[in-house]
């Protein structure tokens, strides 16, 4: 994937393009947000990076260009504010995700993927297939090698997420974030205990398990 | 020069000069239509004597002939208080009267109308009196004249203009007694009320303004101003609670981290010692970057700038959704978690502040509620959301140990963390959180007894 990352930190900028092409990626750098909109602008980008404070020109109002231009690049937020309303103004003004620092790489990368994957068409897809496992989100049932399993309806956003993403990695976050549209960090690991009853339901008794922990980082679905 | 210039800026200045302007114009208005309306009725009067007594005279004249009329004039000439009369031949030659001089003018203007002159009596006066006189030619061109002395009329004019000087006199006056009363009495309130600002802008946040009970104005102001004051130095002591709890809080994990990391480093190069130490720092600094964010965001909830708009919420879902979050977690690890929330309530809130208000008690029970070691007790948790009248009342109970009354207060404090807590993971700003939360939402929060147990309850307004 082309990745613009637009940060007027050179170290953090240094790091976060060094494990970029580390995970398989193929990143530019922007030190300010004039650079940053001109090569933007030239466009053949798969996810733009941006930091909310830049020289030059804030990265809100670049975002916001580029949408009035008609380019719908998916973007990703970095701000040191990151509280709600930040985050609020963020996604009005164009940006499609949006990550307070510091942040974990994993957590970036994370979303930077889940980002470039949302621009495929495939979003409307009423089926989701991995492997043996199948959702039907219309009919809100969920299959193993054609049994049915039972699911609540959190457990099954939680499972509709992740294949929505599946062969990525999904964070914590990203979950309470996209399944309980909670922007706080609850201290218990609550999380880790939904995934593991999800699992419980959809890998006991079958084979090969689908839904894998990536240790450091979050779930996959695969 | 400035002096002057400054009494004329103050509000009390302005204030008499208006009130002085609007009633002068209003009583020079009300003396000139009284005098007005006086004048034409006296005038009137006077135009109708002279009208009565021409004609009787006339009468007289008719049947009597000149003697007839000079007799008639003779006899009222001398009365006191007389008309003015006069009778000339042709040529203009006095026959009769009490009036020894009139210009000849006059006389040529006989007719209808009154006309205002200036003549002399007989007995030698010495300036000109005025009089409003009326000739008639009679038959055989002999001139009769009859007047009335104005002089009472004018007189009356006098008194008018005077009283007119006296109102206004008696108005600069008042005006100036006004002036006196308004910014002696009320200015100087408000010049206090100002001094006290500067002198609290100075430094002295503990300073309150002046008030004086009476319920007036200045009162409801400086009682508002208090108010201002009064959260301006909760805010301000809130920062400095915050920076010296940093000192503490945030320097004892920072020491700590920097110690492994100086351990590591001085110990013999080995990739998986250096490896611990380096994951070990990670998840050191992940709950240092923890605390700072629920620090800056109880700041910032406290600052009263809400994160994410508030907008019309059902907390009977949020409270649902809360413990849906925490129900695995609580079935795999043996507690009772219910909820009693059966009514849908409505209220304008940040569903994001209450679903972490609630989610911090519900974690806060877990953590500190469980059962100790061989303790044969169940830990129960339950939310609660229920309507009180206009109140929305959230309310997060366990059956554990619950808080001592006299740590209640302290615990909502930043960093406040009793003592056989310290041993748990946490940041002690959870309850800060709901706390701040609380008041953002104008409620309150409360720690009660559960017996046994905690309770702690969110009142906040629904509307």
């Amino acid at each position: 994937m082309r990745i613009l990352l637009i940060e007027d930190d050179r170290e953090a900028a240094a790091y976060l393009a060094k494990a970029l092409r580390e995970a398989g990626h193929v990143p530019d750098h922007a030190a300010d947000g004039d650079t940053g909109a001109a090569m933007a602008a030239d466009g053949g980008y798969d996810v733009l990076v941006v930091d909310r404070m830049l020289p030059k020109r804030d990265g809100l109002s670049l975002i916001e260009e580029l949408r009035n231009r008609g380019d719908h690049t998916p973007a990703l937020i970095l701000s040191a504010l990151g509280q709600v309303d930040d985050r609020v103004a963020g996604l009005h003004a164009g940006g499609d995700d949006y990550l307070p620092k510091p942040f974990a790489f994993s957590e970036l990368l994370a979303r930077v993927e889940a980002l470039a994957r949302r621009r495929k068409p495939d979003a409307a897809e009423t089926i989701f297939r991995v492997g043996d496992l199948e959702l039907d989100r219309l009919g809100h049932t969920v299959t193993r090698a054609g049994q049915p399993v039972p699911l609540q309806p959190r457990e099954f956003r939680l499972l509709e997420y992740l294949m929505k993403h599946a062969g990525q990695v999904v964070t914590r976050t990203m979950l309470l974030e996209n399944v309980w549209d909670y922007h706080f960090d609850p201290q218990t690991n609550v999380i880790d205990v939904h995934i593991s009853r999800l699992r419980a339901k959809i890998d006991r008794g079958f084979g090969d398990p689908h839904l894998h922990t990536v240790r450091g980082a979050g779930y996959m679905i695969k | 020069m400035t002096g002057l210039g400054k009494v004329v800026r103050t509000t009390a200045f302005k204030l008499s000069a208006i009130y002085i302007a609007v009633f002068s114009i209003f009583s020079v208005f009300f003396v000139l239509y009284i005098s007005y309306s006086t004048n034409v009725l006296l005038n009137q009067q006077l135009r109708e004597t002279i009208a009565t007594e021409l004609l009787g005279l006339s009468d007289q004249y008719r049947v009597g002939g000149l003697p007839a009329v000079v007799d008639v004039i003779e006899q009222r000439a001398h009365q006191p208080g007389a008309s003015l009369y006069l009778v000339t031949d042709v040529s203009g030659r006095i026959l009769a009267g009490n009036v020894t001089e009139v210009s000849s003018y006059v006389l040529s203007r006989s007719g209808t109308e009154p006309i205002v002159v200036r003549y002399a009596r007989y007995s030698g006066d010495v300036g000109q009196r005025t009089a409003m006189v009326q000739v008639v030619r009679l038959q055989g061109g002999f001139l009769l004249l009859v007047g009335r002395d104005i002089g009472e009329r004018d007189q009356f004019r006098q008194i008018v203009s005077r009283a007119l000087v006296w109102a206004l006199v008696l108005m600069i006056g008042l005006a100036l007694l006004s002036y006196i009363f308004v910014s002696r009495r009320v200015l100087k309130r408000i010049d206090s009320l100002s001094a006290t600002s500067r002198h609290i802008m100075l430094g002295d946040l503990s300073g309150r303004l002046e008030v004086t009970g009476s319920g007036d104005e200045f009162d409801r102001l400086a009682g508002a101003l208090n108010a201002m004051l009064d959260r301006i130095e909760r805010l301000i002591y809130g920062v400095k609670d915050v920076s010296d709890n940093i000192a503490h809080d945030l320097k004892t994990p920072l020491t700590r981290l920097r110690n492994r990391v100086e351990q590591a480093l001085g110990a013999r190069p080995d990739t998986d010692g250096y490896r611990a130490a380096l994951e070990a720092t990670i998840e050191e600094s992940d709950q240092l970057i923890k605390t700072f964010n629920a620090l800056l965001m109880i700041a910032r909830i406290e600052a009263g700038s809400p994160d994410g708009a508030t907008t019309e919420v059902d907390a009977a879902a949020i409270a649902h959704d809360v413990a849906e979050l925490y129900e695995p977690v609580a079935d795999v690890t043996g507690i009772d978690l219910v909820v009693e929330a059966p009514q849908p309530i409505l209220i304008e809130a940040s569903r994001e502040l209450l679903s972490q208000g609630l989610a911090n008690l519900v974690d806060n029970a877990i953590k500190h509620g469980a059962p100790a070691d061989g303790e044969a007790r169940r830990l129960r948790i339950a939310i609660s959301a229920a309507r009180e009248g206009d109140t929305l009342v959230l309310r997060v109970a366990d059956n554990g140990p619950g808080v001592p009354p006299e740590d209640r207060e302290r615990v909502l404090q930043r960093f406040v963390r009793l003592e056989k807590s310290r041993s748990q993971p946490g940041s002690g700003l959870g309850l800060s959180l709901v706390a701040a939360v609380a008041r953002l939402h104008h409620g309150t929060i409360e720690l009660g007894d559960g017996n046994p147990g905690l309770v702690v309850t969110m009142r906040l307004p629904l509307k």
